[in-house]
């Protein structure tokens, strides 16, 4: 194999990548196409047939854009407000909690060894209705008497804040983790304030992370469904409901892979605009 | 020469090495390992699988508090036959428990299951029978079907009773939890009580909500019209709007009923007994409500021999009635209430098990040709924002 591959040197990358573009080709790339194809599709289950049925794509659009504005609404305001509250967390964490930097990571992903689904089960219970949280809540009146907090979008935004907290946390600790802390040195010493060496220094140096944090949440949650459906109503339904619903539930396949790509291409538009924004760049860290 | 690569040239090179991947042995390896085929055994298995809503067998507890001291009829099941009973509470809504199992048989392979219980009010039972994904009853193993209820005997899913035996009827009414309100006694209040905003649960099947709105509206759910479909669907949407409703629920609303999540909602007779909690409760909705009748069937790739033993087992007037009581729900066996006195005289007077002649007097029954209606699924669909 050896001698082979020496006489061989052009095949190498070839070999390399042959795994992963299977792994891509099989899981993927298949799927993508199948899925294509049923998007094009007419009928009524179970007698689908192929008829290049682009209509579908205008029908769901018309039918759906309420929940796919909604889902992009949301997915916006939870990766905000990810970054805000992760961002002095983890620049705590890099800069300030020495030797038990380790820890306090560990922390934040432990809830995450726990399977998606149950965490957020578990908020239906810390959030109940007749739950200790909201009847604290009532009566230091933060909350009306007959208020709640489960079946809001208060409740599915902060579920989805929480679900996909690490995936923010976790590329901004990288980032300013790499930090030298002499270039901070050197900004104090060149008589910068604090506020103009976080501004000029440390912000612009833990952009990639933003970037990586930002998408990595964003892309994700547009597409949640899970907390819309435990924590929300119909009224807060995300595209993601449409979509699982379209498929095992009412069964109408066309539908729900046509609304699959209507989702795929508007974060696919949403990620060209926001690289020509921050810079293509900083996209690949 | 440098043999070295530029990031550019692998990246092109990789997408030429996909193209010689073979196309067809791909899709050949997608279409999953082989799985078992629809041929059922012919002889009787040492286990009977299951799938069966919550709710709905008679329990320790529940036989324990109708003063039964018996085993239950599962286990009454095992020692009879020593087949054991795999009982999966997995059918949560007809729709969902369809969507799930369809890929499957409809490929004519089996689910793991030997007895599905599938509801008369909602298209899908028709359709595991048209479709010929049900398997035929062995009824020389089945002779107490002599006990079935003229009634129940030629359903027009199943004339002649070839794929189906019911499993139990039951009502749709209101249940509510009195630590978070008053009695809820009306879909009106359900739907429009401000005090009930967000704290209000509706089916996500189709027959059983519309038919209990319809009889709010005053329109006959047996014979639905486009007008008063549509009314129906308006009254849904307007209450989905305004924040009334909660979520759409299969049969998962009991113990978010019983947490006090939600205040009220539409509920399954026998369920709030079985729940077994003392602050929730059901009624009738004073419009009416809806009755309608679970089926057994034996889905391709079960035990024709082992289901059918099971079924003849539970038309055994006594195991009958004894599930009757224990299940808080309607057994479709002849003069089971004679039995079911015998084992727990206050049987008699459990309005959910034998509902009396006024109960049954304000029951209804949901429009077949509704229930099929493309159209008005997906009306139905579109309510409850799919």
């Amino acid at each position: 194999m050896g001698e082979f591959l020496h006489r061989h040197k052009g095949l190498t990358p070839y070999l390399l990548l042959a795994p992963g573009m299977l792994w891509l080709t099989i899981f993927f790339l298949v799927p993508m196409g199948f899925l294509g194809y049923q998007s094009l599709e007419s009928g009524l289950f179970p007698h689908f047939h192929f008829s290049w049925e682009f209509s579908n794509f205008s029908s769901a659009l018309s039918g759906y854009h309420t929940q796919l504005i909604r889902s992009f609404v949301y997915a916006g305001i939870a990766t905000v407000a990810c970054l805000v509250l992760a961002y002095p967390l983890v620049y705590w964490i890099a800069f300030r909690a020495g030797p038990w930097r380790n820890l306090f990571l560990l922390i934040i992903v432990a809830p995450f060894f726990v399977t998606y689904l149950v965490r957020t089960l578990a908020w239906l219970n810390i959030l109940a209705d007749e739950g200790p949280v909201v009847r604290i809540l009532r009566d230091i009146h933060v909350l009306a008497p007959d208020g709640r907090l489960l079946a809001t979008t208060f409740a599915v935004i902060a579920g989805i804040t929480y679900n996909f907290f690490p995936f923010m946390a976790l590329p901004l600790y990288v980032s300013l983790e790499q930090i030298d802390a002499r270039l901070l040195e050197a900004a104090k010493d060149l008589y910068s304030s604090p506020t103009q060496a976080f501004l000029r220094v440390t912000l612009p140096l833990s952009a990639p992370g933003i970037v990586a944090g930002t998408l990595l949440t964003f892309i994700p949650a547009a597409g949640d469904f899970i907390n819309a459906a435990l924590l929300g109503t119909p009224n807060q339904a995300m595209i993601g409901n449409v979509i699982q619903a379209k498929f095992l539930e009412s069964l109408d396949y066309p539908t729900a892979a046509s609304l699959s790509f209507i989702l795929m291409g508007t974060i696919l538009i949403a990620l060209l605009v926001y690289a020509r924004v921050v810079g293509p760049e900083k996209l690949t860290g | 020469m440098n043999e070295r690569m530029t990031r550019d040239q692998l990246l092109r090179r990789g997408a030429v090495g996909v193209t010689f991947l073979s196309v067809p042995g791909l899709l050949a390896a997608c279409g999953g390992g082989g799985g078992s085929k629809s041929a059922g055994s012919s002889k009787v298995n040492k286990v009977l699988e299951f799938a069966n809503w919550p709710y709905y067998m008679d329990t320790p507890a529940t036989l324990k508090a109708a003063g039964i001291h018996k085993p239950t009829t599962p286990k009454e099941f095992e020692k009879q036959t020593g087949i054991k009973v795999n009982y999966y509470e997995e059918v949560n809504s007809n729709p969902e428990y369809f969507a799930k199992v369809q890929g499957r048989l409809s490929k004519g392979e089996g689910i793991g299951r030997d007895i599905i219980v599938s509801t008369d009010n909602d298209r899908f039972l028709g359709d595991y029978i048209s479709n010929k994904w049900a398997q035929k009853l062995d009824k020389s193993l089945i002779p107490n079907i002599k006990n079935l209820i003229p009634a129940q005997q030629h359903p027009p899913f199943d004339p002649h009773r070839d794929y189906s035996l019911p499993w139990a009827s039951g009502m749709d009414g209101i249940g509510w939890n009195d630590k978070v309100t008053d009695p809820v006694t009306s879909v009106k209040q359900l739907f429009e009580d401000p005090k009930l905003k967000g704290r209000v649960g509706v089916w996500n099947s189709m027959g059983d909500t519309l038919g209990l709105v319809m009889l709010e509206n005053g329109d006959d759910p047996a014979k639905v019209t486009n007008a008063s479909f549509n009314r129906a669907i308006a009254r849904v949407q307007k209450a989905v709007n305004s924040g009334q409703i909660r979520k759409f629920y299969g049969n998962d609303y009991a113990a978010v009923l019983a947490k006090g999540d939600l205040a009220a909602t539409m509920a399954w007779s026998g369920d709030i007994a079985n729940l077994a909690d003392p602050h929730v409760h059901w009624l009738v909705p004073t419009q009416g409500g809806i009755i309608w009748t679970d089926n057994m069937i034996i889905p391709l790739g079960g035990s024709v021999p082992t289901a059918s033993t099971y079924m003849n087992f539970m038309y055994e007037p006594m195991i009958s009635a004894q599930w009757a009581v224990g299940a808080n729900y309607i057994s479709s066996v002849k003069n089971v209430k004679q039995d079911a006195v015998k084992l727990d005289p206050k049987a008699a007077s459990n309005n959910l098990t034998f509902p009396t002649d006024k109960t049954l007097s304000q029951m209804h029954q949901n429009d077949p040709a509704m229930l099929r209606n493309p159209d008005y699924n997906k009306k139905w669909l579109a309510v409850q924002g799919q």
